[in-house]
């Protein structure tokens, strides 16, 4: 048996949690909770380290048998599609504890519970290699996620929490009768590797990838189960916008990849040109929506919709670069936006206004805050050098290949991006300084600092030597679309 | 392998960064500009003969994407653009400093940081040896060059620089990122090829003229009409930035990256296959004349010249898609003689106005004779735009004409023809009025006068439009080199 490094990498922000509980004094909870994911982040850096990218074998497996009567076992593994997710996971998960630092004054203890709880239990999602513990973590996380909405959040935090919940556990329900379909079709068996070998007809294979659609689509969110996203996103501490938008719209995305296209390939092939232009309709529709803003969040928030509609417009592409290109757009999604939910807490915090309107000029008042922000902001619009460009041009690429008037879609898509993205920066940060006046602004300070420059150098990176990114998906995506074209008959 | 192209590039990255770092020391911040100049020119002189003999300087620096490369590959065409971007840069940067100092100007250490990382962004385009890499340093250059659009930070300038990136941007962000995803996908690289990428890949006719058109296009910064409109409203900037950069390094980036398209990615072979040549050359001939007559109308000094940039970017582009060797090697050279005459007669405008204060031609009256140098330069630039011996605008006129007549394209040589009559009707008025026209009265207290830091340069331009006119071998060379 080897080092169970992934147990370690789930489990240690529960124990972290559990000895949160033991605390009093809210600093000892913050720097407790900060080195928990620090420890964390470190593990996953060891396990990237260690990771072999020219296999697509699942790595670092752990199995223990767990309810043997029903073939549930506790399987543990990463591939070249879940590690990427599995750093992205923990290195938000140190943000977000840097983050709330100050943002979070009352029952700093019971968030940070809130936060480390959510964290193992999301890692646990892209750890998962049998069904059922699968199920468990996915359903699960909506607790964590309820509570840090609907305590910690802004005035419209109940509803938000609600609405949230319910639309995740619809989806999920849905889930659940395709898990139960999958197991008695599939061997009764809860094994995710064995499930996918299966070769199950094609009306089944419909049926499931219909149900596993819709559970997916609100966690993505596809248009039009998106309605949650932008209430639960504006009234969501800023910890639990950069986990929304970092992490929990990954999830969708890691559904279609993990179950949909291995467990039903010819459903996915035959549903590709309608989920080709879901995907265009989003990625329009949420730039329409994002340009329409006047709120600094929900811009964030539509501008997500939009971009996670180029991750399902690369996989649906169902070639080479789409997929490569989606799986890195996730993870690029997951930084640059991150960051800029995180810009928009760190305004929120001097300003206590989100509204573009009452901003403007803040580049004489806060320099360091701006520049970065311009950097998101090109990040997440894809200029060329930045991470998103890479992405958008294999998706673009391979959607292209893939349907011709998706790709001009999703271009007009960008062009979208381009204008709400620069005109927010524009009458955020350039004009007439009215902010100064108004407003006690002071520049980032070093905590936030900490916070910002990882997400950073991952922007520039990845935009302009995403090589070893792309090692570490490759052989994955590559084994994943040949069990595709095989699984279709293609 | 030659770490020279990205020594080029990282020499003007290192000036922004140390004039940022002394911003408090006025006098030594702005010594960095020349100096970074000076050093910039020299490197890229150093690799002129490597050029000029043939040969490329190659630098490959490490893989993006399967098929794309960070790399730079100095060639001839990349050597006729950074040898004018550099070299003007020197006479640019001292004029700044007699243009700002004098003005009084605000914001000037981001003024100059700016400018400098320009020059890199230009220099880093020339040389960059695939469309990934060019598109990079051609986003850079948007980028830093909107805060010198919006400089002046007043109603005029937010609105001008908001002009300007929607049509940069918008342009980069829609057609031309299509443009490059299809490339992408029929070809599976990037790269600039002799005879031109595209020429080797199977892809119906069609999809190639709808990606040909998105590039054209999408370089917004070549100015083809419609895509004109951000130039006029660039000319909100300080004058030493429309002098080079909106002159020189942003608008030849712009017909730089077409030309580019045009050789080395679908090649002329092709290019005149898809009979994509003449379709171009009548909707840049429409530009010429169009923007010519625009200017006509334009009594301020700086719209008139923004308007006769759009008409002699588009000189450079006929000269390339008329795909008769002659006319190429036109097209070519008259990058640079376009750049030293039109940054002589933006320098002038700037001298005139920090001189007098005068913006528009027709409050000019006599004002030659205050300002003989200013207005002597301004003339000589003048003969070179309408194409006069012994100017550098007269040879490449002179090889553009005779590439029509080549090319058997006789009504391109008419719009040349008559474009030259605009151009006089445009330019000549405005030295006549200067020399001869009668001085309004002046209260006793404005001193007209040249300025020193401001005048040695624009003369030093002039002197190049001239001496291009008569040892034009340098950039003749390079050309035939591209065309070859």
């Amino acid at each position: 048996m080897e080092f169970p490094l992934l147990s370690l990498i789930v489990f240690t922000p529960v124990v972290g949690a559990a000895v949160l509980m033991l605390l009093r004094s809210d600093d000892a909870v913050r720097w407790t909770a900060l080195g928990v994911t620090v420890i964390d982040l470190l593990s996953c850096v060891a396990m990237l380290a260690g990771f072999d990218t020219t296999t697509h074998e699942m790595q670092f497996t752990e199995t223990r048998l767990w309810v043997p009567a029903l073939g549930i076992t506790y399987a543990l593994g990463i591939d070249g599609i879940s590690a990427p997710f599995v750093f992205l996971t923990a290195l938000l998960g140190l943000i977000c504890v840097l983050a709330s630092w100050v943002a979070i004054d009352h029952k700093v203890k019971s968030f940070m519970v809130s936060l480390l709880v959510m964290q193992a239990l999301m890692l646990g999602v892209f750890c998962a290699l049998d069904l059922f513990l699968f199920y468990v973590f996915w359903e699960a996380m909506l607790i964590p996620m309820y509570l840090i909405i609907g305590i910690w959040g802004g005035e419209g935090r109940v509803y938000a929490a609600f609405k949230f919940f319910l639309y995740t556990l619809a989806g999920s329900l849905l889930f659940l009768i395709g898990v139960i379909v999958l197991y008695f079709h599939g061997g009764e068996t809860f094994d995710i590797l064995a499930l996918t070998a299966q070769d199950l007809p094609f009306r089944v294979q419909s049926w499931l990838f219909i149900a596993f659609l819709i559970a997916f689509a609100v966690k993505v969110p596809m248009v039009p189960v998106h309605t949650w996203l932008p209430d639960a996103h504006v009234q969501a501490p800023t910890a639990g916008s950069i986990i929304l938008a970092g992490v929990l719209l990954k999830m969708g995305a890691y559904g279609f990849l993990r179950f949909s296209l291995p467990m039903l390939p010819e459903a996915s092939v035959y549903y590709s040109t309608p989920m080709l232009w879901l995907s265009a309709l989003a990625i329009v529709y949420g730039g329409l929506l994002a340009l329409a803003q006047d709120d600094l969040k929900k811009l964030v928030a539509y501008s997500s919709i939009s971009h996670m509609g180029f991750v399902t417009l690369g996989i649906f592409a169902l070639n080479l670069r789409g997929l490569e290109g989606a799986i890195l757009q996730m993870f690029n999604h997951g930084v640059t936006t991150g960051a800029l939910f995180l810009f928009v807490g760190l305004i929120y915090e001097r300003t206590h206004t989100r509204s573009i309107a009452d901003y403007g000029g803040l580049m004489k008042a806060a320099p360091i805050y701006t520049t970065f922000l311009a950097l998101f902001t090109l990040s997440s619009m894809a200029l060329p050098g930045t991470n998103s460009f890479v992405g958008e041009l294999l998706v673009l690429s391979g959607g292209f290949a893939a349907n011709l008037a998706a790709g001009v879609a999703a271009v007009l898509g960008a062009l979208l991006g381009a204008a709400y993205l620069l005109g927010m920066y524009r009458k955020v940060a350039l004009g007439p300084a009215s902010v100064g006046a108004r407003f006690k602004i002071r520049d980032v300070n070093t905590r936030e600092m900490v916070a910002i420059l990882p997400l950073a150098v991952l922007v520039v990176w990845i935009g302009l030597y995403p090589k070893p990114f792309l090692n570490i998906i490759d052989a994955s995506v590559k084994h994943l679309l040949t069990q595709v074209h095989k699984g279709s008959g293609q | 392998m030659s770490i020279r192209p990205l020594l080029a590039v990282a020499v003007a990255g290192l000036a922004a960064f140390a004039i940022l770092l002394l911003n408090n020391r006025e006098k030594l911040r702005d010594v960095v500009s020349p100096l970074a100049a000076v050093a910039m020119f020299a490197i890229v002189a150093s690799m002129a003969p490597t050029v000029l003999a043939g040969g490329t300087v190659d630098l490959r620096l490490f893989e993006i994407l399967p098929g794309i490369d960070f790399a730079f590959r100095v060639d001839a065409l990349g050597m006729v653009f950074a040898t004018v971007s550099s070299l003007l840069w020197i006479v640019a940067a001292i004029y700044s400093i007699g243009y700002m100092r004098h003005l009084n100007e605000h914001a000037q250490t981001r003024f100059f940081a700016c400018f400098a990382t320009s020059l890199a962004a230009a220099v880093g385009g020339a040389f960059a040896a695939n469309l990934f890499t060019l598109v990079i340093f051609y986003e850079i250059l948007s980028l830093v060059t909107y805060p010198l659009v919006y400089h002046h930070e007043d109603e005029e300038g937010w609105r001008g620089s908001r002009k300007y990136l929607v049509y940069l941007m918008g342009a980069s962000k829609s057609v031309l990122l299509a443009a490059l995803a299809l490339t992408y996908h029929i070809a599976g690289s990037l790269d600039f090829m002799a005879g031109g990428l595209l020429s080797r890949v199977d892809a119906s006719a069609p999809m190639l003229t709808v990606v040909y058109f998105c590039y054209l296009f999408g370089f917004a910064k070549a100015a083809v009409m419609p895509m004109h409109a951000w130039l006029p409203a660039a000319m909100v900037a300080p004058t030493p930035v429309s002098a080079l950069l909106h002159a020189v390094a942003v608008v030849k980036m712009g017909v730089f990256c077409v030309l580019r398209v045009v050789f080395h990615v679908f090649g002329t072979g092709l290019v005149d296959g898809l009979g994509l040549g003449i379709a171009t050359a009548y909707l840049v001939s429409f530009t010429i004349l169009m923007a010519s007559v625009y200017a006509l109308t334009r009594d301020d000094l700086k719209a008139r010249l923004a308007y006769s940039t759009v008409s002699q970017l588009s000189y450079i582009l006929l000269g390339a898609v008329l795909l008769s060797p002659v006319a190429m090697v036109g097209g070519i050279i008259h990058i640079a003689a376009h750049a030293f005459s039109k940054i002589t007669l933006f320098f002038c405008a700037g001298s005139i106005y920090c001189a007098s204060g005068k913006r528009n031609i027709s409050d000019m009256a006599g004002i030659g004779r205050r300002l003989p140098w200013t207005m002597g330069a301004f003339f000589v630039g003048s003969l070179s735009m309408i194409g006069v011996p012994p100017t550098g605008g007269f040879v490449s006129k002179w090889y553009l004409a005779w590439g029509s007549v080549e090319a058997g394209e006789i009504a391109f040589l008419i719009v040349l023809l008559a474009s030259s009559v605009l151009n006089a009707a445009y330019f000549l008025p405005v030295s006549y009025v200067a020399f001869f026209g009668t001085e309004a009265q002046e209260s006793p207290a404005t001193v007209i006068r040249e300025i020193p830091l401001m005048t040695i340069p624009l003369v030093a331009t002039a002197v190049l439009s001239l001496s291009m006119g008569i040892f034009p071998d340098y950039f003749l060379t390079l050309a035939e080199g591209v065309v070859r």
